[in-house]
């Protein structure tokens, strides 16, 4: 799955268009769960409701591609993908399952309607039966399906909503924060239940975007951060963690809470102030009025992406490191 | 700076109960729970969803009968206050920071607004200059501009800063005990670490005694001086923290701390224990 400069808008009332996502591409490898990390308001709900094909005004996409295993959708102002985009390429596994749930209807009549959206001529028996196999597959208690939404805990519902989702195995799901509103039991084990759909080949791919560092690097083969609509590093899992290149994605890291002996005596900083304004982005890098590391051509010219298209950092800073590190060669 | 056991307890509880429903369908929210906190401390409750953390904070603030059991603040039952005036005495000394600062928040009001009126707790009248003397105060203390903050709507602000005027509004009668439910869950992991911070410089700076309820044993680690654990509706476990957490006596408590998620690579406490 390939994602190509992406540009999507939000525009509400008069003034500037609210720029929330700019210019992003990604890749997503088969097998993989590439993670898309941010604080709120970094743009990557917006990129989840893009790529999720679920953008409704005043949420605009101006541009960009997207293919997913020879399938291609050019984003142009009005774009209508066929039906089989939604659930079988790509299904969406969002915040809040019991929102997804028609609170009046047992969930087998929910498995009966995703089915028959697809293939109308499938019987209501069939549909529930598919899904009944599904969750015994999965170790999970066919039950659910005889019950209505508020019967089920919190947890429960996100399982099964990931479930049924993904009923018609698509090629790419994109989890949006599923596990905010769940304890860590909970969360433990949707993120169980997602290695499990991969494993079995359920699914193709995930993206999973969250705040949650030390949840996402649990999961995560890839993660990608975003900064005011904009990526601002890529890496594998082990380096973002261990070996951070952007200042955010460092203060990302710092500022996460893991019950460790080191973060009891030590005061952590978090990031002083707040993300800025996406109607009157700042000049330059989006970061530099919050980087500790910012210099003068931080905001005056937007930073060069520096390493390859799947591995890069944009960031003034790194690009000094790195040439300081070529000349050096270069001298010895 | 853990406060000397030989003090008398600031606030009691002894075998605090709240059910709902009756029948075989009862549900024992809160089940026979005593604890005793003291002047200063800061300490965290934990448990999963459901496991009557919120419930107990809604007790605790006299926002709900209990069935049965006592609160003693200063060694006086609280349970038996009813009468109005009675609980505005009780929360001029036990204030409330909520999970979510947008739903307690009136959106019609402007932080002024919404600062000035946590004083009609105080119960007599109060001239406009005092209460813009203290909410400027409480703004200044939680690390905001009054300037800048006190005449805009709660939209205009980020979730950290609705936060901290949460925050300031419960500072506004210089309460001796905050209960703090959830406090961060609604704030990203940049923000949390700031707001937790303000938490402890409160205690440091007023000695104030604060209960923080998280389902986040990160946070309870950080910031709190004993833990208490709960699991469907008992205390399971309490003890200081860093005991409770490195060497955890209770199956519920282990499992809580196994289901933890960490930073890649990183091992948990109880796998290098082992």
């Amino acid at each position: 799955m390939r994602i190509k400069n992406i540009k999507a808008v939000y525009a509400a009332g008069p003034g500037p268009m609210v720029k929330a996502v700019d210019d992003v591409s990604l890749n997503i490898r088969k097998g993989e769960v590439l993670g898309i990390a941010g604080e709120s308001g970094c743009g990557k709900s917006t990129l989840a409701a893009v790529i999720a094909l679920t953008a409704r005004p005043p949420l605009y996409v101006k541009g960009g591609s997207m293919e997913l295993d020879g399938d291609v959708i050019q984003f142009t102002e009005q774009v209508t993908p066929s039906a089989d985009w939604h659930g079988k390429l790509v299904a969406l596994l969002p915040q809040r399952a019991l929102n997804s749930l028609n609170p009046t209807a047992r969930v087998r009549d929910f498995v009966v309607d995703v089915m028959r959206a697809h293939d109308p001529t499938i019987q209501p028996q069939e549909a529930i039966e598919a899904a009944r196999v599904r969750l015994k597959h999965l170790s999970l208690p066919p039950r659910v399906l005889d019950s209505y939404p508020h019967q089920l805990s919190g947890g429960m519902r996100q399982r099964t909503v990931a479930v049924i989702s993904t009923l018609l195995d698509p090629k790419v799901l994109i989890a949006d924060e599923p596990t905010s509103a769940l304890d860590v039991s909970s969360q433990k084990q949707l993120i169980e239940l997602l290695k499990l759909l991969l494993e079995y080949e359920f699914i193709t791919r995930v993206a999973y975007i969250t705040h949650d560092l030390p949840m996402l690097s649990n999961i995560a083969d890839r993660i990608a951060v975003m900064y005011a609509g904009k990526l601002v590093e890529v890496g594998d899992t082990e380096q973002i963690v261990s070996a951070p290149r952007h200042p955010y994605t460092h203060a990302l890291i710092t500022s996460t809470l893991d019950p460790e002996p080191e973060i009891r005596h030590h005061r952590l900083e978090g990031i002083q102030g707040a993300p800025p304004d996406l109607r009157y982005p700042p000049p330059g890098c989006s970061f530099h009025p919050r980087c500790p590391l910012a210099m003068d051509i931080c905001s005056r010219e937007a930073p060069p992406k520096i390493g390859t298209e799947d591995h890069f950092a944009a960031c003034w800073w790194v690009a000094q490191q790195t040439k300081g590190e070529t000349e050096k060669g270069a001298v010895r | 700076m853990i406060p000397q056991p030989s003090q008398a307890p600031l606030l009691e509880t002894q075998g605090l109960t709240r059910t709902f429903g009756h029948g075989n369908q009862v549900v024992r929210a809160v089940d026979g729970v005593s604890f005793s906190v003291q002047v200063g401390e800061i300490i965290a409750i934990v448990g999963e969803s459901g496991s009557g953390k919120s419930t107990l904070a809604r007790l605790l603030l006299r926002l709900m009968e209990p069935t049965g059991g006592q609160i003693l603040l200063h060694g006086q039952d609280v349970t038996k206050l009813h009468h109005p005036a009675e609980l505005k005495l009780y929360w001029q000394k036990v204030q409330a920071v909520f999970q979510d600062p947008f739903a307690a928040f009136n959106q019609f009001y402007t932080n002024n607004r919404v600062l000035g009126r946590s004083l009609d707790v105080l119960g007599r009248r109060i001239s406009n200059a005092e209460r813009l003397q203290r909410s400027t105060n409480a703004l200044i203390e939680v690390g905001l501009d009054p300037a800048d903050t006190l005449d805009k709507w709660p939209h205009q602000l980020s979730g950290g800063q609705v936060q901290r005027v949460m925050i300031a509004r419960a500072l506004m009668v210089s309460p001796e005990l905050l209960v703090a439910d959830e406090p961060t869950s609604m704030l990203d992991a940049s923000l949390r670490v700031t707001v937790l911070n303000l938490l402890m410089d409160l205690r440091k700076r007023h000695n104030m005694t604060i209960l923080f309820i998280t389902h986040d044993l990160g946070q309870a680690y950080y910031m709190s001086d004993r833990v208490l654990v709960m699991y469907q509706g008992q205390l399971v476990e309490q003890g200081p923290v860093q005991e409770v957490l490195e060497n955890p006596q209770h199956d519920y408590t282990k499992r809580l701390m196994a289901d933890v998620p960490l930073l890649h690579g990183r091992k948990s406490m109880l796998m290098r224990a082992n």
